[in-house]
């Protein structure tokens, strides 16, 4: 956890800051998702990888290795999804999400 | 659940929390509700068709009308800027969510709860503290909350009503300016502070850190070393800040 404190901190984000985009694509919350990292093997929600908004579409890195874990891209008429430094991504299809959510309150 | 897209948003009401920070009270075509702690994404489009769009945490409780969102000015921004000093009541702009389900407190989940805000890094944590008073909940919430100066603190006068509530406690610090005769700390959110103030990580406590990006790590990072368990903390990161 102290890899969290670096020098570029003031440009990363938490992966929720990447919801909007992703929640675009994917049908089921995907803050919540579990992913594996393919590099190290930390297993991280979605919510807490570190995301860069500022590069040419979205960057989710690691929080333990720094490896690019997926990247969106939007383009005109699609959305790229590069999820190759993940070996996995699970869903809960109980979370409470965005429009389910509110009935948990 | 569809997927998300953009809807019109219809501002309400408008009014200023500090000289810097504003609240606009939305009205937005179907919506659904939300979670404390989410946000929505803000989309603005100029007349030439210039897109840009930021993300603000919805400060309003679920129980509350309308989604409710809190800016901060942020000078030479793109954004902020017109969102605290341009948009009247009766403007439209666009907006999608709620977003999010990982930066998420709701009565359900229980406490105690430790929520660390910095700046405009209230409007999340405020949410989850109207909430738990609001649903009626007994969860223990302790919130610590770091200004520069009182004239800045966000809300003020209604987390001193909050805090009246059993079981509600509300730390302010000030790192910059401190009035004659001030109580509360005076510097900024570190270990010893923390050691002070915080439910003791043997309580384990729900954890919520909130601000601006160099706040949030050096806050996680002390809570790690003082011993709380990092997956209990949830971290959200506002973007840079000369804090
Ligand atoms: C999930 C999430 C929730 C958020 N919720 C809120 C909220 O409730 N209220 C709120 O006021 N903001 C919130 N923010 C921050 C908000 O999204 C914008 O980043 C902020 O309003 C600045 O946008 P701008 O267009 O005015 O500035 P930009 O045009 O993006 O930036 C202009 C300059 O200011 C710097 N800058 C960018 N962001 C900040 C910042 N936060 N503080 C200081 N300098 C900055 C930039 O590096 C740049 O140099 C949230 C951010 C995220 C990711
Ligand atoms: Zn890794």
């Amino acid at each position: 956890m102290d890899s969290d404190l670096t020098l570029d901190g003031n440009l990363t984000l938490d992966g929720n800051a990447a919801a909007g985009v992703l929640a675009e694509v994917f049908v089921s919350e995907c803050t919540t998702a579990m992913t594996r990292c393919d590099a190290c093997g930390a297993v991280e929600m979605v919510g807490a990888l570190k995301a860069y908004v500022q590069a040419p579409g979205t960057v989710l890195r690691c929080r333990h290795c720094e490896s690019v874990l997926m990247r969106v891209v939007r383009g005109a008429g699609s959305c790229w999804v590069d999820v190759r430094g993940l070996t996995w991504m699970q869903f809960s299809v109980a979370t409470p999400g965005r429009s389910s959510g509110a009935d948990a309150v | 659940m569809g997927r998300l897209s953009w809807q019109p948003a219809t501002v309400t009401d408008a009014f200023a929390e500090t000289p810097q920070v504003r609240t606009l009270e939305l009205d937005v075509t179907g919506w659904t509700g939300h979670l404390p702690g989410q946000h929505v994404d803000v989309r603005l489009t100029a007349d030439d068709g210039y897109q840009a769009a930021r993300s603000y945490s919805i400060a309003s409780a679920p129980e509350e009308k309308g989604p409710r969102l809190t800016v901060e000015r942020i000078d030479a921004g793109e954004v902020s800027p017109y969102l605290v000093d341009e948009l009247r009541t009766g403007d439209r702009i666009e907006v999608r969510g709620p977003i999010g389900g990982f930066f998420v407190w709701h009565a359900g989940l229980g406490g105690p709860v430790l929520l660390l805000a910095g700046g405009a890094g209230i409007v999340p944590l405020a949410a989850m503290l109207r909430h738990r008073v609001a649903s009626g909940s007994d969860a223990a919430v302790r919130l610590i909350y770091s200004s520069r100066s009182l004239g800045e603190v966000i809300y003020r006068e209604e987390l001193d009503r909050l805090a009246t509530h059993e079981g509600v406690d509300v730390v302010h610090t000030l790192t910059r300016e401190q009035p004659a005769g001030w109580r509360g700390f005076g510097r900024r959110v570190d270990r010893e502070l923390l050691a002070e103030a915080a439910w003791p990580a043997s309580s384990s406590p729900l954890t919520y850190v909130c601000g601006p990006t160099a706040f949030v790590e050096k806050v996680a990072g002390s809570l790690v070393q003082l011993g709380y368990d990092p997956r209990t903390i949830r971290t959200e990161r506002f973007g840079p800040t000369g804090r």
